[in-house]
């Protein structure tokens, strides 16, 4: 029964990971202005 | 500029309706910027700035890469949500005037933020709220995966596959990540209803966090002594539920807020005082007292109510009075805080003190006019104030009965209450309402209508009855030129020679006009006309020209050497689709009027053409909140000027072009842009099918519960079927919400 115990750890690391990444993404602003991000892709010059 | 700069894409990517009101006039105020400048430790220095004029992408585009070209500009980026402009540039603070000049020379709008009032404005709620989804989300997720693993070893009819331990071992699991998820992510419901409790009432949030708590402490001695059930699951995703609703209703409401802070921030003016030395200082409009002398340069506005000591001008009133002409103002005349100076520079001594002005008295009476409106009590806080008792006194009873009637011990009596007040936790309701708001209102925000106030929707609804003000709401913002019999080399040069006006019969002869060069030996005679080398412009008077007696309708006279006068007549024209919306909104069975501050021909020719049969004139703005008061209906009011900022904020809701004044953007629930007058139309049908959509969003949440309570009561109701209900109850809201995203 330990592979259950496997199983556990590795979706609560995966879990957690994606939990971070979610976090690093809010502190870093990217949620502040959704309209602008989503037409800042159609603005194809260098900058 | 814009061509001359190589932006001609800008045009190509401007989507929005190409009617709209174009960037502003070139020409911007010079203003004392070093206040609100930050300086950095690397050499750099930082601004912040409202931005008013941002039309779509383009215009982000544009400023961006205008001030990107700059050598000293190390970063500008604007927050097209909050139409915030974030400016960071090498060298002196003073480059900050260039930096803006230049895009004010663009015809966007700039007003410098404060750094203390940004960061007052963090919105630090807003991002714990989504701290708390994201961690209840990866609870919910993680304990959702290991309780369906028992689920399963479960129905299998515990196979050798799994015994009791196994089963502990995952509930140990899942008590081990949901509680400290729970108390985390639970924060903002127990702190609301802390503040509730103490104020010793009761709300929504406390029967959440009651649930909650009472469902985790059941499960915890459930797994403490081995116990098969247990609701880790259902109390997290409950929490992730409601955390959703939360985030996104304060989401609407953020929106509603930073789009009200920007127009107050637009509104407010500074004005030249000449102090007693000969200097002129710039001040705030509230510290202006009775008996100073203000400067008032040519196309600004007038700080404060007074008389006009020295120059001789016109002062556009259309703001204040609705009056679609300037007045002329002399020594002596009395002048308004908050209308334009369209000539000359004036000197006036404020008569009265910078509070008391009449824009000051059209602001109290809109304060008066809120206290009213807050009383208003959104839906879902009607449904909760209902159903939180209701669901109390179920799990109480299902309780009571279980353990003195049926005997069931104190243990598995608890544990059927929890199991009621589960099913009974009020998640799909919480969903039901702003999952509407925000599909439906960003819907109306991609046909350029904002949404400001979050009950907007609501309110409009429950309309019954529409007052239109005339000048500039049904009738386009400028005066059109009559084109019949108008030779075009005339127009040509007489738009040649209205370049240099600000006079809105000479704008609006320059826009009929196909482009043409601006004269540089033109005299302006403010009030009067032009004149270059013998050919005038202006007043029949002015230009000795013959005027037919007993004409009314605004125009302009052109005289040339050598030519016969030619007149120019000006007339109001309606919006282009003012009439088909009337009927569109005599379908939906509102009662239409037609209120206005002009003379009675003018507004029965307009109410003529549009199609309303009931209409009053000659009505200033006291009379326009009596209009909506007495007839005690429930009135949508639709104007533009500062003489019906106190009847929009009186109406039940109000809606606003974007043409209108500040103070009236301000106010107004909603604002459309663009010259059609459909967005009215559109909001109300937009509205009523989301009343209607929250409605069956409500009736769907609480025939579950009806459906599931009596099967928790008779403790029929095992961890599994709680979870899936309440999910799929959820799920089915949502799924309905998302037809209000389609707007005819």
């Amino acid at each position: 029964m330990t592979v259950v115990l496997y199983l556990l750890i590795g979706s609560l690391i995966l879990g957690g990971c994606a939990l971070g990444i979610f976090l690093w993404t809010l502190r870093s602003g990217q949620y502040e202005d959704l309209e602008g991000a989503a037409n800042r892709i159609l603005f194809d010059d260098e900058r | 500029m814009i061509q001359t700069l190589g932006f001609g894409r800008y045009y190509e990517r401007r989507s929005l309706d190409p009617q709209q009101r174009p960037p502003r006039p070139e020409g911007a105020d010079a203003r004392d910027l070093s206040r609100f400048i930050v300086a950095l430790p690397d050499q750099t220095h930082e601004l912040t700035l409202a931005i008013d004029g941002l039309q779509c992408a383009a215009c982000v585009w544009l400023v961006e890469s205008v001030l990107g070209r700059d050598q000293a500009v190390v970063s500008a980026r604007i927050n097209l949500t909050t139409r915030r402009l974030r400016l960071a540039w090498r060298g002196q603070a003073t480059e900050a005037d260039r930096l803006v000049a230049r895009i004010e020379s663009l015809g966007y709008r700039l007003v410098p933020f404060d750094a203390a009032a940004l960061a007052a404005s963090a919105d630090e709620t807003g991002r714990g709220l989504m701290r708390a989804m994201a961690v209840a989300g990866f609870a919910a997720a993680n304990v959702m995966l290991i309780s369906i693993g028992i689920w399963a070893g479960e129905a299998a009819g515990w196979l050798d596959s799994m015994g009791p331990a196994t089963r502990d071992l995952l509930h140990w699991m899942s008590a081990l990540i949901a509680l400290p998820a729970i108390l985390y992510a639970g924060v903002p419901f127990f702190r609301s209803a802390m503040s509730a409790i103490r104020r010793r009432r009761t709300n929504m949030d406390v029967s959440i966090s009651i649930g909650i708590l009472l469902v985790s402490g059941m499960s915890l001695s459930e797994t403490l002594t081995h116990g098969p059930h247990t609701y880790f699951d259902s109390a997290v995703t409950l929490l992730f539920f409601l955390l959703i609703g939360r985030v996104l209703d304060h989401r609407a409401r953020g929106q509603a807020r930073s789009v009200a802070e920007q127009l107050l921030m637009l509104r407010s003016v500074q004005a030249s005082v000449i102090q007693p030395d000969g200097t002129i200082r710039p001040r705030p409009q509230e510290a202006i007292l009775a008996g100073d002398r203000l400067l008032v340069a040519l196309g600004e506005r007038i700080g404060a109510d007074g008389t006009v000591e020295t120059g001789d001008s016109s002062v556009d009133t259309s703001a204040v009075t609705g009056e679609s002409l300037p007045a002329r103002v002399r020594p002596g005349s009395m002048v308004f805080a908050g209308t334009l100076n369209m000539g000359e520079p004036l000197t006036i001594r404020a008569t009265v003190a910078g509070g008391s002005t009449l824009l000051a008295e059209c602001v109290r009476l809109i304060e008066a006019a809120e206290v009213r409106r807050a009383r208003y009590v959104v839906l879902a806080d009607r449904a909760a104030r209902a159903y939180a008792p209701a669901v109390h006194a179920a799990a109480l009873a299902s309780f009571l009965w279980w353990f003195l009637v049926a005997g069931a011990g104190v243990g598995p009596s608890l544990l059927i209450a929890s199991a009621v007040l589960i099913i009974t936790c009020p998640c799909a309701l919480a969903l039901a309402v702003p999952a509407v708001q925000v599909i439906a209102t960003s819907r109306l925000l991609r046909l350029g209508i904002l949404l400001k106030t979050p009950t907007a929707l609501e309110r409009l609804a429950e309309v019954d009855t529409v007052i239109f003000d005339k000048t500039g709401t049904l009738t386009e913002p400028a005066l059109i030129l009559r084109r019949e019999g108008v030779d075009p080399d005339a127009l040509r040069e007489a738009a040649s020679l209205a370049q240099s006006s600000r006079h809105p019969l000479a704008r609006s002869l320059v826009a009929a006009s196909d482009p043409v060069a601006a004269r540089a030996d033109v005299i302006e005679y403010p009030g009067h006309g032009m004149a270059a080398e013998g050919a005038r412009i202006g007043s029949g008077a002015f230009c000795g020209a013959e005027v037919p007696p007993g004409d009314v309708t605004p125009e302009l006279w052109l005289t040339r050497p050598g030519h016969e006068p030619v007149r120019f007549a000006f007339e109001e024209r309606t919006r282009p689709d003012a009439a088909a919306t009337i009927k569109r909104l005599k379908a939906l069975r509102l009662r239409l009027r037609l209120v206005s501050g002009d003379k009675p021909g003018a507004v029965g020719r307009i109410a003529a053409a549009v199609g309303i049969d009931d209409w009053l004139a000659a009505r200033g703005p006291v009379d326009k909140v009596a209009a909506i008061e007495t007839s005690g209906r429930r009135v949508l009011m639709v104007g533009d000027g500062l003489n019906d900022s106190a009847a929009l904020a009186a109406a039940h809701v109000s809606v606003s072009p974007a043409t209108a004044a500040d103070i009236s953007q301000t106010l107004a629930d909603a604002v459309f842009q663009g010259a059609s007058l459909a967005p009215v139309a559109i909001l109300v049908e937009a509205a009523r099918r989301a009343r209607r959509i929250m409605q069956q969003n409500l009736a769907l949440a609480i025939g579950y519960n009806v459906l599931m309570v009596p099967l928790a009561m008779a403790g029929y109701v095992t961890p599994w079927l709680a979870a899936a209900a309440m999910s799929s109850s959820s799920i089915l809201v949502i799924a309905n919400s998302f037809r209000a995203g389609r707007v005819s």
